[in-house]
């Protein structure tokens, strides 16, 4: 077994008397990606500022590669934050090439440049850039040691498709390279293509973990039938099946498709327009953290 | 400590102080225009300080028609003479200290009103009866300072530029960390290796460079208009204001080491900055000025910085003569280094 990179023990943050984060622990081994997936308040945020040694932890332990963090962490990580500044008045490339010299192990510019691309984009200001240019140059300067270890928080939030799936790409790419990433995200669709083991944290604490396909079989491993509104010809609330409202369609769960179609055929239900689609990572985070909206 | 982090660090604030045009011209015209400003309000010899009225009349040439102000009161380069067409107009500009004094024109006892209130009215007042004395009445032997005056330009120079330094410095310094700290820039360095010392280090040399700099083109263009008097050395004088510049940074760091809020920031640092303003004689002397207020006025570097500078400019000072006040430069920049270190915080 892969000995793990980054091991987290009985981790807790308390701020003013809060407790964001209750005891997490956590393994992740070399190469893997590992998503913190969890709603807003969770302590995702909370919990990778501290395994990054940004803030102190008000209790338990983080061991990279099995001793406790030293001065040459920082120059093995690198790390996009979720909300972050950059100097003012500097262009793409000046602020590239200060951070180049913050590191011993920098990488090659030009390199980093193409890997991201930046080159459209070099010779502009910071203050001048569009929010997927601003999530280009972040992770390009996560990148700019060549860290073994990645801390990705909410890469893709307030991206367009276009430029999300660009970030994708490059995410993959480093994952190719054998480099250890860890993230978070509040997108099923990023977490479940990209990662391959996930913890769920709700309340500070993690409430879920494993790869994303054993948290379906064993949170959804059923399927959802999806019809219209208007193909039942009766209350819903009288359906004899779990079911909720997604838009204008009712989606209805069944571990049986063959018996669950069965039954709506007795109950007079027209099935012409129907879809059937298997669980998925976003039903797992739904039934596990609740469908009430967070601060 | 690695020089390249600090190197980076500190090209990285240059750029933005050139490229950031607002606060980069702001830098040079401030005390440039401050300087011009003052020096030609103050340059001229013959400033008027006391305003006197006089009724009934409707121009001053024809107040002194009839002989009733004195020929020594008129010639007075200190007086300025107001008409008014009648008493009630000079006694409302009396009451409310628009004017020191007020005569009545062809008046047999020499009538006059003063606002019992104003200081200024009493010293008018005085001015106004010794012009009655006999041209050759002496009580007193006077005598003429002896040397070369110094003029309130050269006096004035010193203190425009150490302010400027002030609030360069302590805005330059404390405000922009405070506003890195908030919008999340500290927080992306601390990521990297760069350690506390080398970033405060880049920064405080950084604005160092940038006043040593404002400091040069403002004095060499104020210098070709005003074409100061400099009786000490210009090398010392420039090594005080790196020191006193040092020393603000200092200041400004200690300011800025914690706290996110621009707000509170702002006010902590007017609140040691004016009163350092005006207690370190910027703008005038502090002689005669309660003992307590002058005591209390040493705390502040800016005293000494521009005490000292004063000394060399306008009194040719040598370093041995400033050396107290190099003394407390000196030891009050290790402290706000030592304590900024100490307290210094990235994050929120």
């Amino acid at each position: 077994m892969q000995k793990p990179i980054l091991e987290v023990i009985h981790l807790k943050k308390v701020f003013n008397g809060t407790e964001a984060v209750k005891d997490v622990s956590f393994t992740v081994p070399k190469g893997a990606c590992f998503g913190l997936l969890g709603p807003n308040g969770a302590g995702k945020t909370t919990s990778m500022e501290v395994i990054e040694d940004i803030i102190p932890p008000t209790d338990g332990q983080v061991l990279y590669k099995g001793i406790p963090r030293n001065d040459s962490f920082r120059e093995e990580i690198g790390i996009q934050f979720q909300h972050t500044s950059l100097l003012n008045f500097l262009s793409v490339k000046e602020t590239l090439q200060s951070f180049h010299k913050l590191f011993h192990n920098a990488e090659d510019l030009n390199e980093l440049i193409n890997r991201c691309d930046l080159s459209p984009i070099i010779d502009r200001q910071n203050n001048k850039l569009s929010g997927g240019q601003q999530q280009r140059l972040m992770l390009a300067l996560a990148l700019i040691n060549q860290p073994n270890l990645v801390f990705l928080d909410e890469p893709s939030t307030g991206l367009d498709p276009q430029s999300r799936h660009n970030l994708w790409a490059i995410v993959e790419g480093i994952k190719k390279e054998g480099k250890t990433i860890i993230m978070t995200t509040h997108s099923m669709e990023e977490a479940e293509f990209l990662c391959d083991e996930i913890a769920i944290m709700d309340g500070g604490t993690i409430i879920a973990k494993g790869s994303p396909q054993s948290l379906i079989n064993t949170y959804c491993k059923g399927s959802a039938i999806l019809l219209p509104r208007y193909a039942f010809g009766m209350d819903p609330r009288e359906l004899p099946f779990s079911w909720r409202m997604r838009d204008d369609m009712i989606e209805i769960d069944t571990d049986n498709i063959h018996a669950g179609l069965t039954r709506m055929l007795d109950l007079d239900i027209e099935l012409s327009e129907m879809h059937v689609r298997s669980g998925n990572l976003e039903d797992v985070f739904l039934r596990l953290t609740g469908k009430q909206l967070r601060e | 400590m690695s020089f390249q982090r600090l190197w980076a660090m500190f090209v990285a604030r240059n750029y933005e102080f050139f490229r950031d045009k607002a606060a980069f011209g702001w830098n040079f015209a401030f005390p440039f225009l401050v300087i011009i400003g003052f020096g030609i309000m103050f340059g001229k010899q013959d400033l008027k300080q006391f305003k006197i009225g006089i009724f009934p009349a409707d121009n001053p040439a024809l107040a002194f028609t009839d002989g009733t102000v004195p020929t020594s009161l008129q010639t007075s380069k200190q007086l300025q003479f107001i008409p008014f067409a009648n008493r009630n107009d000079g006694e409302e500009k009396l009451q409310h200290f628009k004017i020191d004094l007020l005569l009545e024109r062809s008046s047999a006892t020499h009538s006059y009103w003063i606002n019992d209130s104003s200081p200024n009215g009493y010293l008018a007042e005085q001015i106004f009866l010794a012009s009655f004395l006999p041209k050759d009445h002496q009580i007193a032997e006077k005598r003429i300072v002896q040397g070369e005056h110094i003029r309130y330009v050269d006096w004035f120079f010193p203190g425009v530029m150490a302010m400027n330094m002030m609030f360069s410095a302590l805005w330059g310094v404390g405000f922009v960390v405070v506003r890195y700290r908030k919008n999340g820039t500290l927080k992306r360095l601390k990521a990297t290796p760069l350690t506390a010392f080398e970033y405060l280090s880049a920064q405080m040399l950084s604005r160092i460079f940038l006043l040593m700099f404002t400091l040069c083109i403002v004095w060499l263009g104020s210098n070709l208009i005003f074409h100061f008097r400099v009786h000490g050395s210009h090398l010392l004088i420039f090594f005080l204001f790196f020191l006193g510049g040092l020393n603000l940074c200092g200041m400004g760091l200690v300011l800025a080491a914690r706290g996110t809020s621009e707000e509170f920031a702002s006010g902590v640092l007017n609140f040691i900055s004016w009163p350092m303003m005006f207690l370190s004689e910027v703008w005038f002397s502090l002689e005669g000025a309660p003992e307590w207020v002058r005591t209390f006025s040493q705390i502040f570097p800016l005293t000494h910085l521009i005490r000292a500078v004063r000394k060399v400019m306008n009194d040719g000072a040598t370093l041995a003569a400033v050396q107290s006040d190099i003394s407390f430069l000196v030891i009050t920049t290790v402290i706000f280094l030592l304590i900024a270190a100490f307290i210094f915080s990235w994050n929120e």
